[in-house]
């Protein structure tokens, strides 16, 4: 039985891992790979209360977050390629268009 | 039978329709305006119709009274000024009646005849609207039954007047004669307008025929009336041309004949007598003294004008101081009483008729010779017979010869004058002497002799003789109503008073014949033959006199004109160069001014709160573009630092 306290700190620690990631990262896999911690650290603090209030309900939600990841996931590296194909980087420095 | 003829009699028959007389002209005033000059012909079909139907309905509207019928008298509500209700209305009765015939009657003959005489006028069109319309102003003096609606058709006459006597304004002979005309009848118009105030306040009404009844019951004090039968009488100085407002008669003759036959001696002309006769009540409730001043002014202005009328070349003007001279005949009559009235208005009724025909006639002379001068004419008689003999029959009614129309009321007029004072009827036998013989004097320089002008005359046409000889007949045929073997029918129409008839007196019939005779025949020895110098010109000083019109034109002239045109004139371009000016220039410094302070406020505080948002809005965004660099991950810093601030501020507070 893993104590609550515990479940919580390791999901703030994968989260703050993540975070780094999508803020320091250049290379968008990379980036994305980051958003893909936060949401799993997400998913273990669902799960840890779940467990810890005997309410299956959120685990349920696990389940979707998952889901709706898988699809994030697709969706993202379909718009890496695309900027690849476009002009030949992934880096997320280079791709500042967006701006005044 | 005898309850049907008086129940006949009692209805007001056709009187009740006497408005639409008035209104017909009105209406044809209206329709050649507008279509004139589309309709063939050029428009004179709308004036002949309509006051030929006017004409018609006036002699039903006589027919009533020929019947013995009574007035009638109606009319609607116009407009109200504080207790003062004005309306308009129609008073109907004998005398109405007649002076309907005249109006409408003298009115078709000069519609008629100007088809003709101003063939091929360039304003054709507008001559007949201004007939059209003096017709209906006067046919509204005539009908109206109140004095607001008579003002109102008096000064339209006068009006159509001067737009008609400056006709041909091209001239500026022309121009200033309609000037001169309406400037000296305005100088009679303003007295006028004044006695009417004073009728208005003294008895609260407009209404003529309730005037009269509240004089007769005596609510109105007699120097009440006094003042207002003055002031009135101003009125009819100027506009019927008496002395000393009758210069503008004779240059009234610089306007197309057939208006000068029309306004200037049938109608407009005889409105001043008209008016006199109309209010007679308040002159006779007046002092005695305004009616020996009516008299006094008559008696003057008949012997004066028919001085002037010896001297005179221009046929017109001959004619025109003959009008002034006749209607001042009537003037003085008025100031004898109610018979005197009575034959004035008799006189008014052949006058009308025979002075139009001598003027039409007269036209046909000067529209065959092209020149109104008589030095210029002369043995006419035989190119232009129908002429001729129509313009002796109205020169001989015009002398007082039996048994033409002017013979029967010259003669009721010197019966009248012997009954009231001496002065006045040998002023008027010596005046039927005088016309006499200038009356002659014109027949015999245009008919007679030899030809002294040029070209070859030929007779008018017959749009223009039929109406010469349509009046002939009435210079006849019309005396006869007056007279005492014809039971004096004229009378029973008019009657003020007194309904009786001036009965016929041998003498009197015989000195005014003997006048007119003696007229004639000292006329026809003096014009006989053909002389180098017409002997009214050579009778020295009363010549120079006579000529220069008894220097009334001069004193009009300088005394009046002149001095005040002079210092108006320099008052006015004083006011004109420092007031105006002045006012002018001021209104444009200040406006520059204005607009300056304006542009500055526009320049410095509107601009400048524009500018200055601008500028504001420009120098933020300047700073706040750098937030926006286009790099995500720089976004993600400040949204997680958000989420931090936003879940530190949640948990601790």
């Amino acid at each position: 039985m893993i104590r609550l306290p515990l479940a919580l700190f390791f999901s703030a620690v994968l989260f703050s891992a993540g975070v780094y990631g999508v803020l320091a990262r250049r290379n968008a896999v990379l980036v994305l790979m980051s958003i893909e911690l936060m949401l799993n650290a997400v998913n273990v603090n669902l799960v840890a209360f779940s467990q810890a209030w005997k309410n299956l309900a959120g685990q349920v939600f696990a389940l979707f977050l998952i889901a709706v990841a898988a699809a994030e996931v697709g969706i993202g590296l379909a718009i890496v390629i695309l900027i690849y194909r476009n002009r030949e980087t992934i880096n997320v420095d280079e791709v500042d268009l967006l701006k005044w | 039978m005898v309850a049907a003829a008086e129940a006949v009699v009692a209805s007001p028959g056709f009187a009740k329709y006497a408005w639409i007389i008035a209104l017909l002209p009105m209406l044809s005033a209206a329709l050649t305006l507008f279509f004139g000059k589309r309709t063939p012909g050029r428009g004179w079909i709308y004036g002949v119709a309509t006051v030929g139907a006017g004409f018609v309905l006036s002699l039903l509207v006589l027919w009533h009274f020929v019947q013995g019928g009574g007035a009638y008298s109606s009319s609607v509500s116009w407009f109200r000024v504080g207790s003062l209700h004005l309306e308009l209305g129609q008073y109907v009765d004998g005398l109405t009646a007649v002076m309907l015939i005249v109006v409408t009657a003298v009115s078709l003959c000069v519609h008629v005849y100007s088809i003709g005489y101003m063939h091929g006028d360039e304003r054709f069109t507008w001559f007949y609207v201004s007939l059209s319309l003096f017709t209906a102003a006067m046919l509204n003096v005539v009908v109206a039954d109140n004095l607001f609606q008579l003002l109102v058709g008096w000064e339209v006459m006068g009006f159509c007047s001067y737009i008609l006597i400056g006709h041909w304004w091209e001239e500026h002979v022309n121009s200033s004669a309609a000037i001169k005309a309406f400037l000296t009848t305005r100088t009679g118009d303003i007295p006028f307008l004044f006695g009417v105030f004073v009728l208005i306040v003294a008895s609260g009404t407009t209404n003529i025929h309730q005037i009269g009844e509240m004089l007769g019951a005596g609510d109105i004090a007699r120097g009440t009336a006094s003042a207002a039968a003055l002031l009135l009488f101003g009125g009819t100085i100027g506009k019927s041309a008496q002395f000393p407002l009758h210069v503008w008669l004779p240059d009234a003759m610089q306007g197309p004949t057939p208006v000068s036959a029309l306004i200037h001696a049938a109608t407009m002309v005889a409105a001043g007598v008209y008016l006199v006769g109309r209010l007679f009540d308040v002159f006779m409730h007046a002092d005695p003294w305004v009616l020996q001043f009516v008299g006094i002014i008559g008696g003057m202005t008949a012997l004066g004008a028919g001085l002037l009328g010896l001297v005179q070349d221009d046929i017109k003007r001959v004619l025109a101081y003959s009008t002034i001279s006749q209607l001042a005949y009537m003037v003085s009559l008025m100031s004898v009483g109610p018979a005197g009235r009575n034959a004035a208005f008799f006189h008014l009724f052949t006058h009308a008729f025979f002075k139009a025909l001598l003027f039409l006639g007269s036209g046909s002379v000067i529209h065959a010779v092209h020149s109104n001068n008589m030095s210029e004419m002369g043995g006419l008689r035989r190119p232009m017979p129908v002429t001729f003999w129509t313009f002796l029959i109205g020169s001989a009614a015009l002398a007082g010869i039996p048994p033409l129309a002017g013979f029967w009321s010259k003669d009721e007029l010197l019966v009248s004058a012997s009954n009231g004072h001496q002065v006045v009827f040998v002023v008027l036998l010596l005046t039927a002497l005088i016309t006499a013989f200038y009356t002659t004097r014109m027949v015999m320089l245009t008919f007679f002799g030899e030809f002294r002008g040029h070209g070859h005359p030929h007779e008018s046409p017959v749009s223009m003789t039929a109406p010469l000889v349509a009046l002939a007949g009435a210079t006849v045929g019309v005396g006869f109503l007056g007279a005492s073997f014809a039971k004096a029918v004229f009378f029973k129409w008019v009657y003020f008073e007194e309904p009786e008839a001036i009965h016929f007196v041998p003498w009197v019939a015989a000195l005014s014949v003997g006048a007119a005779l003696l007229g004639v025949l000292v006329g026809y020895s003096v014009y006989r033959e053909a002389r180098e110098r017409d002997p009214v010109l050579a009778m020295g000083p009363l010549t120079t006199l006579l000529v220069r019109k008894y220097f009334l034109d001069d004193i009009y002239l300088k005394g009046i004109v002149f001095p005040i045109r002079d210092k108006v004139s320099a008052f006015v371009y004083w006011t004109n160069q420092n007031v105006l000016d002045g006012a002018v220039d001021g209104a444009g410094w200040l406006a520059k001014a204005v607009s300056r302070a304006v542009d500055g406020f526009d320049g410095s505080v509107v601009d400048g709160a524009v500018n200055g948002v601008a500028q504001t809005a420009g120098f933020t965004g300047g700073i706040l573009r750098y937030v926006q660099s286009g790099n995500v991950q720089r976004y993600a810093v400040l949204l997680f630092t958000g989420v931090v601030v936003l879940a530190v501020v949640f948990t601790r507070f």
